[in-house]
């Protein structure tokens, strides 16, 4: 062991690139130069390209499927079908209920049937088309509402999960009552990078490799093992770069059948999915049907929620387990409610299986909430903000489902902060400011502007007693950090925090994030419910401080010193006696420091089947906004001009990805508001490309202002809580106020179109 | 049926044998390994296979690789000079234009024609020059200021 610092007193300071700063993603000069390397420029000198051969039918029986005439075709290496899956036939996230290829009957448009390998896309394309498969078509079920009762879509039953919520007294009466059924469309994460990846099939042992652009390495090993038939160890989950997810990669997609193609031809098999195919071949945003009862005093206290929600699920099970149970706990909305009853469902349906999105089952109810806050200030004649800021919850309230809030709650001040930005001027008579877009068609007499507010809540990480950990490992050696972790980066920024943390625990940015990989480390759990910074970044700090105090057991030794007379501090390392005063990673030369672990959260608890109570959450994300818009009554144009927020976000680890985050998650928020939605007719996906299902552009995004309310949580790294759902849950219903607000039209559903409006 | 043709991207002539109904992207990807060209939608909607020719911004998946001889073509991958980045690239990193950095390839070359054609956009000329590439991590907030600032440094040069 030797000391690099022996004898040396200068002081060297920890680069200014710690937590707190906005510094550069590490990946971000490879993203601007074109050379990072995504999951759909994946390429091997032996590969072959892998296709799937779907349904077009929502609901059929298969009668028969013959794959001679494909493998019958020069180029063609393979054809799997269901004969060819080794392990469980089915795969699911939460409950293993979908066929990794349809064998008697299809149940959704886009249902796999079978995969083929070739040696070029075009004879990929050639191949599906020559695979007979004979159907028989039955009728779909559709409808959410009789869904449950319907003849059943999957022998699991047509209901997926109920969940009542019993609060207070039940009976409770409220000096006046406002009602209303809102309804939200079926939204499309619509990330940029179609799904895409390569499975490479080891020499000899039977093992392989998947590239693949995901949320959750580990779940997907488990799912892909299982249906492989191999031990979990012998498939290997390596993330490749990804083109954005928000919840549509959480599920396996491509991956079984990549890996049935590469076994069978013990070849590398490359998938992507096109536009097309990705709308098909991913879970999308629950559609809803929301009833509610509001009851409050006559002076705008509530009193009780009654609400009754169905979602439709679609086909198979996929996270709708977890999106009912969002529903459900944040029906209410952020305030103090003292009694409640909540009725909610999630139905199986032949509609396009729907899961996780950024916000899942909250940013539903929120909608629904949001408008009936506006609906009972209107009937008590108060201000929409009075009436919510009367009614904000607080640290210590307690939920609707009996827990106790004991995380910092800023709903006053997301609400205050989000007011506060003064109003926007009147829109000019220039053409461009006119609501219809691209378009330009509004009629500046006929335009109207409308002011709304929403406030929004939600839980981060895992909840009901799921088992949420996440493993990290921090290594020191001659003044370089390697760090792994098994944390999906999937544009969020999780890589560029990571750094940040090490810089700020061991003062030098010398520091390297290897590639995540189920073959390094321990699962790193989903990147989704906004738990990657609050759970991964606290295990990369948790690794990275053992280490650190490795370093000062290792310079008191050194120095012959005793350990309590050497502090480290912000990545700085020093003796009592100013003999050592360096940064942490430079102390000691010559030595491996290493520290793995395992983090959870606190332990939380399964809701009661009856009364849907128990301590079932972590931790709480706020927030409010402010929607400006004009809109031309006449012709129903819309324009949005401006969202205000304030956004409750514990600690700013990386102020400007932050932002980033609370931008994206408000572009989401108003294209669902006013322009997104997958359109089915019978089951069938009417729009699945971007010529038809409309995205903003930046045209359309309003302009944005953020107020970040930092109050450090308990349990997050530095304070840090997760900041990517919370911008998509009242952003939403916001828009949908200010409509209102502009037209005087009830508009009980999103996305609001030019009709509901010019007709309305 | 195969063509065997050159195609000159960021000054280099390439010899290029596809076929005739490759699109432009494809082949850029898939014949000439530059990945920097994006495909996100085969459908002439979102951007991220945006190449300029001749100094116009194209869709590159809706565009026939064999039309593109004889012209300039230009991909991210030219867009830096020697071992100095572009002001669009250096701004959109300063900006935090970039998230998952899917569109950012096509952004980068939209706003690159646009520049070249009004030096001294308004921001509403940025706005349109940029509504054909989608981008769904950011809002584009960043990604306006990003060009926006690259306009003022553009304009100060020669």
């Amino acid at each position: 062991m030797t000391d690099t610092s022996a004898g040396s007193t200068t002081t060297i300071n920890p680069p200014a690139t710690g937590v707190g700063n906005s510094v550069d993603r590490p990946d971000a000069s490879a993203k601007v130069l074109g050379s990072f390397e995504f999951s759909n420029d994946l390429n091997h000198e032996r590969m072959l390209w892998g296709a799937t051969i779907r349904s077009p039918h929502p609901s059929a029986r298969i009668v028969s499927i013959n794959v001679a005439p494909a493998l019958a075709i020069p180029g063609v290496a393979a054809v799997v079908t269901h004969h060819d899956v080794p392990g469980s036939p089915v795969y699911g996230l939460i409950s293993h209920d979908q066929p990794v290829f349809a064998s008697d009957v299809v149940r959704y448009q886009g249902e796999p049937v079978a995969a083929v390998a070739a040696d070029h896309p075009d004879t990929c394309r050639r191949a599906m088309v020559a695979v007979e498969v004979v159907y028989e078509v039955t009728e779909p079920v559709v409808d959410l509402l009789t869904a449950a009762t319907a003849k059943p879509v999957h022998p699991d039953g047509n209901v997926v999960r109920r969940v009542p919520i019993r609060f207070g007294d039940v009976d409770a009466v409220g000096d006046i009552v406002v009602e209303g059924t809102y309804e939200m469309g079926m939204q499309d994460q619509a990330f940029m990078g179609p799904e895409s990846g390569m499975a490479v099939p080891a020499a000899g042992d039977g093992s392989i490799d998947l590239y693949v652009a995901t949320q959750w390495l580990h779940e997907d090993r488990d799912q892909v093992a299982d249906c492989l038939g191999l031990a979990r160890d012998d498939v290997r989950i390596h993330l490749a770069g990804t083109g954005g997810a928000f919840g549509a990669r959480e599920d396996v997609s491509f991956h079984v059948h990549a890996c049935l193609l590469a076994q069978h031809t013990n070849r590398p098999v490359k998938m992507q999915y096109r536009r097309d195919e990705s709308f098909l071949g991913h879970v999308h945003r629950h559609p809803a049907h929301m009833t509610y009862r509001h009851h409050a005093t006559n002076d705008g206290r509530l009193v009780k929620v009654e609400c009754d929600i169905v979602l439709d699920g679609g086909a198979y099970a996929s996270s709708s387990f977890a999106v009912c149970g969002n529903a459900a706990r944040f029906a209410a909305g952020p305030y103090k409610v003292p009694n409640a009853v909540v009725n909610a469902s999630v139905v199986r349906t032949n509609n396009p299986p729907c899961g996780a999105m950024r916000g899942f089952g909250a940013v539903q109810v929120c909608f629904g909430h949001e408008a009936q806050m506006d609906k009972l200030a209107a009937a008590l004649d108060m201000d929409p903000l009075e009436i919510r800021l009367l009614n904000a919850l607080e640290t210590g309230d307690r939920l609707i489902t009996g827990q106790i809030l004991d995380g910092v709650a800023p709903v006053r001040e997301c609400i205050e902060a989000a007011a506060a930005f003064p109003l926007p001027p009147i829109s000019g008579n220039d053409v461009f400011d006119q609501p219809g877009g691209a378009g330009r068609t509004a009629d500046p007499l006929a335009v109207r502007r409308g002011v709304g507010f929403a406030v929004g809540f939600k839980n981060a990480a895992f909840a009901e007693g799921f088992v949420d950990d996440t493993h990290a490992r921090c290594r020191l050696e001659n003044g370089q950090v390697t760090l792994w972790c098994a944390a999906a980066e999937v544009g969020q920024g999780f890589v560029t925090i990571v750094r940040q943390i090490a810089v700020s625990t061991l003062g030098t940015d010398r520091v390297e994030l290897m590639r995540a990989s189920t073959a390094d480390i321990g699962s790193a759990g989903s990147t989704s419910a906004s738990r990657q910074t609050y759970m991964s970044g606290a295990a990369v700090l948790k690794a990275c401080e053992e280490v650190a105090e490795q370093v000062r057991l290792a310079i008191a030794a050194t120095h012959d010193v005793a350990p309590e007379l050497v502090t480290i501090e912000g990545g700085r390392a020093r003796t009592i006696d100013g003999r050592v005063d360096v940064i942490v990673a430079d102390a000691i030369a010559d030595v491996r420091f290493e520290a793995e672990l395992r983090h959870m959260h606190r332990e939380t608890y399964p809701l009661d089947e009856e009364t849907g109570q128990g301590d079932c959450d972590v931790t709480w994300i706020f927030a409010a906004h402010r929607a400006v818009v004009d809109v031309d009554v006449e012709l129903g144009l819309v324009k949005v001009v401006e969202v205000t927020t304030g956004q409750d976000v514990g600690v700013a680890l990386n102020p400007l990805h932050v932002i980033g985050q609370i931008e994206g998650g408000i572009s989401q928020g108003v294209g669902l508001a006013v322009m997104e939605e997958i359109i089915t007719d019978v089951g069938l996906v009417r729009n699945p490309s971007f010529t038809d299902y409309l995205l903003p552009t930046m045209v359309d995004m309003p302009d944005v202002r953020i107020t970040l309310i930092e109050q450090p949580e308990e349990g997050g790294p530095f304070g840090a809580k997760g900041v990517g759902e919370t911008p998509s849950l009242s952003s939403t219903p916001a828009v949908a106020a200010a409509v209102r607000a502009a037209t005087g039209l009830e508009l009980t559903r999103v996305p609001i179109k030019p009709q509901d409006i010019a007709l309305g | 049926m195969s063509e065997i043709y050159e195609l000159r991207v960021n000054g280099v002539d390439y010899p290029v044998t596809a076929d005739a109904n490759r699109n432009l992207s494809g082949v850029l990807r898939d014949e000439l390994g530059l990945t920097g060209t994006k495909e996100g939608c085969d459908d002439c909607e979102c951007g991220a296979c945006m190449v300029l020719l001749d100094g116009q911004p194209i869709n590159s998946c809706s565009y026939l690789a064999a039309q593109a001889q004889g012209r300039e073509i230009s991909t991210v991958e030219g867009l830096m000079d020697r071992d100095e980045m572009h002001p669009l690239q250096t701004n959109i990193l300063e900006c935090g234009g970039v998230q998952c950095g899917f569109c950012t390839p096509g952004m980068l070359m939209s706003a690159h024609a646009l520049l070249e054609r009004t030096p001294e956009p308004s921001l509403e000329e940025i706005k349109v020059g940029l509504s054909g590439n989608l981008c769904r991590c950011t809002g584009y907030g960043t990604i306006f200021e990003a060009v926006a600032a690259a306009s003022k440094v553009e304009k100060v040069e020669p």
